[in-house]
Formats: structure tokens, sequence, C-alpha cells
């Protein structure tokens, strides 16, 4: 059996290696705390001298994200990687892929607002991660890693799920999981694709026109209504289709659960701790930790939440996902919400606290 | 030695009028229409003088949405 | 006597084979028509039509896509450059221009422009400076003369109110990453065939990595400006090109 290659690194780091691993093609980018490892680690390890992947130190998010835009409408797997402040920049080029049906990966290791906010972590960019974020009606895929295991991992399943679909897919995640360091095992190297590959993968990217079709056009306008109104149509005909297949969330301990805690990423492995210590103290608490932001796994919610006495969203924010949860189980559970702000990551005991005072001792 | 003669053919249709053209013939061939006007309400260029045209393609290199074809032949 | 002329033998100027049949959007007379016209000539003869890839900006040729049949992506506003950054460091072997007015050039996208430049990413920029900004209905543009009045400076362009034009061909030419940076015009059968070869030696020099290029057409907008055709091309002549004055800046490219 051949030996796992486990590696010791920060989650930042494990998006470098990962995204040279799954065969990028190329990284586009701009340094911005919490997340400038990604892009240093790239400049070491030189993927252009390997494996040919292009990486380049872009004059602002701005421009990162529409070299993304040009790199990913001629077929390209590329990605790019910023924090909250540099995300809202990219909006602008996010909303011009999602109107182009362009694949891409954005990296958003979330650092606490508004504005220049803090540098210190947070998961206050949810909401703009999951209603689309830029102009118009459109979904961005939003994977939210709670390791740096998943930090790796879900590289190459955001390429494969924004090529699947043609759609920008973002990996949200925050401080913590960026800059803490645990272990990790890297994908194994795969090679990129050939020319050949990605035409036959992408006949509708602008690789130059064969005169065996008509060119091939990226554009996100259309200026007659009638069309315009079908190209939307077509987009949330797509967004159905991608709520149907790929929600994705992981349940721990909620079968035998009188309440649940729900959070994401660095949050639910808080809320995983929280979960023990609830238990030492007799209450029989279940952790529902969505994946998939959007598509958000409402059914699944709804599955694991019946029957339960109550709902804590557990998130480091003023309260986003939340909305979510409340919608999803519609009123028949009591849903109430924890959140720190300002770069303050909470600690196990003061979800628990949480879950005595706005839930158990309303009872 | 052989005279030059020339000859265009405008595609009318597609002539948005703007007389570049006209401008640009050193033999004043052309004429925009008068009166009459194409599909799109433009009127458009036409060989006025047709005997005049030397096939120098001026008329058809400043015309900005390409609609002047150009012919030129030597008489023996 | 016609009849025997016209035939395919004596054929000697059609549009551009790269051009297509779309009727193109351009108001009468507008220099964007003919500088289409160039950018599909130049790609045909240098064999490049199945290597080519465009970028078009956001104004009024938003739309060039539309008449060239090579592959195009369409830009935000300004992004031009770092879209054809994108396209052209993934497909090193391909063609890639963009094609952009002085708003979306000289304004909006004055960042991605000079760090483009700076690079020396090997693409080909085509700026059409037609000083006003003419598919939101004639606005003062960075390109704008003193002097010159628009929607948002009727009463003229003052350097205390509006700042004064911006010669951002001028800076092109200072940058390192630059080879070849040119400014012509297309008015004249003599001016369009500089322009023709200035936009041939912008796409070589790109081809053969020597860094990149800008090629500016100093250009008309007679809607913008008020004028026919006919006069503005004389207002052109006249007022644009002091400010404006055409010839190579810079050549290192020994094409």
């Amino acid at each position: 059996m051949e030996e796992k290659e486990i590696k010791l690194m920060k989650g930042n780091e494990a998006i470098a290696h990962a995204a040279i691993r799954c065969g990028a093609d190329g990284y586009f980018g701009y340094p911005i705390t919490p997340q400038s490892e990604i892009i240093e680690t790239l400049a070491l390890l030189k993927p252009w001298e390997t494996t040919g992947m292009v990486v380049l130190q872009a004059e602002s998010e701005v421009a990162s994200i529409n070299m993304l835009y040009g790199g990913a409408g001629a077929g390209k797997r590329v990605l790019t990687s910023s924090s909250s402040p540099g995300i809202a920049l990219m909006q602008e080029g996010i909303s011009y892929m999602a109107g182009a049906e362009l694949p891409g990966v954005i990296v958003n290791v979330q650092r606490g607002g508004p504005g220049l906010g803090t540098i210190q972590p947070s998961q206050s960019d949810y909401n703009q991660a999951t209603r689309g974020g830029g102009n118009g009606d459109y979904n961005v895929i939003v994977l939210a890693p709670n390791s740096v295991q998943e930090m790796a991992d879900f590289v190459d399943l955001a390429f494969t799920l924004a090529f699947k679909y043609r759609n920008p897919a973002m990996i949200l995640s925050d401080g913590v999981i960026g800059q803490m360091m645990e272990k990790v095992v890297l994908p194994p190297q795969k090679p990129r694709r050939t020319e050949a590959e990605i035409l036959r993968e992408c006949p509708w990217a602008t690789t130059g026109r064969s005169k065996l079709r008509a060119p091939n056009i990226i554009t996100s306008l259309e200026l007659m209504p009638e069309v315009m109104e079908q190209k939307n149509l077509h987009l949330q005909a797509k967004y159905r289709q991608i709520k149907a297949n790929e929600t994705r969330c992981e349940l721990t301990k909620c079968d035998d659960a009188d309440y649940l805690v729900v959070a994401f990423g660095s949050a639910a492995r808080i809320a995983e701790k929280s979960m023990e210590v609830a238990r030492a103290h007799d209450i029989r608490l279940g952790l529902f930790r969505p994946i998939t932001l959007w598509p958000f796994p409402e059914k699944e919610l709804q599955n694991a939440a019946a029957g339960k006495k109550g709902i804590l969203v557990a998130e480091i924010n003023a309260g986003q996902m939340v909305q979510d949860v409340s919608l999803a189980v519609g009123g028949k559970i009591p849903v109430a919400h924890f959140g720190r702000l300002g770069g303050i990551v909470p600690d196990p005991e003061e979800i628990v606290n949480a879950l005595k005072t706005k839930l158990i001792d309303n009872e | 030695m052989g005279k030059i003669v020339g000859a265009i053919v405008v595609n009318e249709e597609r002539c948005k009028g703007c007389s570049l053209c006209v401008v640009a013939c050193p033999k004043d061939v052309i004429a925009l229409t008068d009166r009459k006007v194409n599909v799109n309400g433009y009127p458009f260029a036409i060989a006025a003088r047709p005997d005049e045209c030397i096939g120098c393609t001026a008329c058809g290199i400043v015309c900005p949405d390409g609609c002047i074809t150009v012919y030129r032949k030597k008489l023996e | 006597m016609n009849n025997d002329i016209i035939s395919p033998e004596n054929l000697v100027y059609a549009k551009p084979e790269l051009m297509n049949d779309t009727p193109m959007h351009y108001c009468a007379g507008c220099s964007h028509g003919v500088v289409h016209k160039l950018v599909a000539e130049v790609i045909a003869e240098m064999g490049m039509e199945e290597k080519a890839i465009g970028v078009s900006p956001v104004g009024c040729a938003v739309f060039a896509y539309r008449y060239i049949d090579i592959d195009w992506q369409e830009a935000p506003h300004g992004r031009a450059p770092a879209l054809a950054t994108g396209i052209k460091r993934l497909w090193p072997d391909r063609l890639v221009f963009t094609y952009q007015g002085d708003g979306d050039l000289a304004c909006i996208g004055t960042a991605e422009t000079i760090h483009s430049l700076n690079r020396g990413e090997h693409i080909a920029i085509i700026f059409i400076n037609n000083a006003i900004y003419g598919m939101t209905g004639g606005q003062m543009a960075p390109t704008t003369l003193l002097g010159q009045k628009t929607a948002t400076c009727p009463f003229g362009r003052v350097p205390e109110l509006h700042g004064y034009p911006l010669n951002i061909t001028e800076l092109a030419a200072r940058l390192e990453g630059t080879c070849y940076v040119s400014r012509q015009s297309v008015e004249t059968v003599a001016a369009i065939h500089k322009a023709k070869k200035a936009i041939r030696k912008a796409f070589e020099a790109s081809m053969k990595g020597l860094g990149s290029s800008l090629v500016e057409i100093v250009s008309t907008c007679n809607s913008g400006w008020k004028l026919t055709p006919v006069k503005a091309n004389e207002w052109m002549q006249e007022h644009m090109f002091e400010k404006y004055p055409k010839g190579d800046l810079k050549d290192t490219t020994s094409l």
C-alpha cells in the first residue's frame, strides 16, 4: 500500500499546494492579510517550472478577478484568493463571470469588517457570498472548509463544480482556518489538461476560432429584454439544478440530540467542542454543519431538526446564516443566534451558555 | 500606355450616407442620393460619374462600414 | 463599360473577409468602423484568424465582437487589459489584443492599462481617442480638450473645474514594459495606411514576445461633437493633433 504523504502546514499553504496538485492553470491575486501565504507559497513553489501553472501578482483585486475572467473565458482552470475587503472589490468581476457563465475558483479567507475592519477572523461575508454579492440575479457555489484538510480537498472540488455548471465557485474560509497549522494529506499531483482536452471540455471557450465553428463570444451583455429574460431564466434553471444536486453537510450526533447547533467553517470546529461540553452537562447537543453554504442544505436541516427542542446558530458574525436556518425550519422549532464580532473568536463554553440562556432557560 | 479604368459597387443597404467617400474621391465620381433613401432611411453613395473612376480605392478605404467594392482594369 | 471592369480578376478593394455582414451600430462616419476594418485585415494578413482572441470594452465598441469573426471576450468597464493578461499568460501562442475607448482605457481602467503595459504583457492595445463619451451621450472624457464642450462641461473644459486632458499614450511610452507606442488617425487614405502599419507592428511585436504595445487612433465622434462626419474630420485635424501629435512615440521592436 502506498504510504500517505502527511504534512504539517497552514490552511493558506494547503490551498496553494492543492491548486498546483489539482492541475490548475493559473493563479492571479493581490496580497492581503490574512491570506497572503497563498500567493507567497505559490511564489516559493514555482509551479511554472514544474506543471506550467502561471502565478501572477496583479495590481489589485479588481485586476485579479478580471484576469480570472479572461483565463476562465479561455477555458483554463484559474483561481484567485483574497480576504473580505478584497473580495468586495472583486464583486464586479464575479457578477460578470456569473453572467457570462464562466468557471473559476475564488478563495475568501474572511476577516472582520465593515470597511477596513480588522485582520482578525470573521464569518461576516456569509450574506455577500450566498446572495451573489454583486449586481444582478445570480449565485455562486460556496464551500465552507472547517480544517486544513478541507482547504486542500475543496480546491479540486470547487474546480469540478465550477466546470460542471460553468459557474464561479467560492471557498469561504476565514482567518482561523487560513492561519492555523495542522496535518494534511495533500492530493496526488494531477497533470494539467492538454490543449486537446481543454478544447473538448470547453467548446464554448475563446481558444481561437477554428474553421469548424462560429466565433465563441464571452459576454454578459444582452440589450434585448426578451432575450435577456431567457438568459436569466436559463441561469435560474441552472441554479435550481445545483440546489437539487450539490448540497453538502455533515451531521454529528444529531440523532439522539435534543438541541442542534448549526455552524460552518471555524465556528463549526468550536461548536464541536461545545457539543462535548454540553453533553458533559447532560445537554444532548448535536452539530449540523453546512458544507455548501449555497446551495444551503435546507432539506437535510429540516430532516435533522425534526422533533428537536431548539436550534442555536453559532456564527462569527451578527447573525447571517441564522436567516437561512430560520427559513429552512419555517418557524416549527425555536431558532436563536449566537455570534462574536470584531475579530473575536468565541470559545466553546460561550456557545453552551448561549444555548442555555437563549433556548433552554426559555422553555 | 494603357488607360486605367475603375468601377465601384456600393452596398446601398449598408451605406449610412456619411459622405466620407464623396470627399475622398479624387475624381468626383461619388455623390449621395438626392431624396432617395435606403431601408434604414439613409441617403446612400452612388457612382454619379462612373466613367471618371480610376479604381484608386480611396472611397473603399475611408468607408467606415465597408460598403464599397472597387475594381480596376488596365485598357490596352 | 462598367460590366467589363466588375469581375473578380479586377477586384482591388473589398470589405475584409473577417468582417461579417452584420450592420455595425456605429453612427454614420464613425472612425470605429475604419479601425475595425484594419484590425480584420491585419489578422487575416498575418494568418491569425484561428489564433486571435479580441477583448472588447464597455463603450461604443462594446459590440466589436459582433462584426469581426474571431473569438472575443467582452470585458467589464476598463478591465480589458486584465482579461487580455489572463488570456495571453495562459495561451502564449495566441494573438491577444484589446480594443478600448478613452473612457474605458484612460479613465476607469487607467490602473489596468498602465500595469499591463508596464508588466510588458505580450498584448496589443488599440486605443480609440475621440475625446468624448459617445455611448452615454457625449459627456466629458479624460482626453477632452481644454475648452471643448461636452454634456458634462457644457461651457467648455476648464482645468479649475475638470482637470487637464490626460495624455496616457505619452505615459505609456515611458514605461519599460512597452516596446511599441504609436499615435495614428484614420481620416485620410494616407493616414489609414499608416494606422494599419502601426496595428500590424503592434500585433507582430506581441507574437514575437517583445513586450506590450499601444496604438492610439485619434478619432472623431461626429455625433458627440455635433458635426457632420466631414466637418468632424476637419475639427480633429485642427484641434486634436495639437494636443495629441501623431507618430511613433516609442519603438524598440526592430520590426
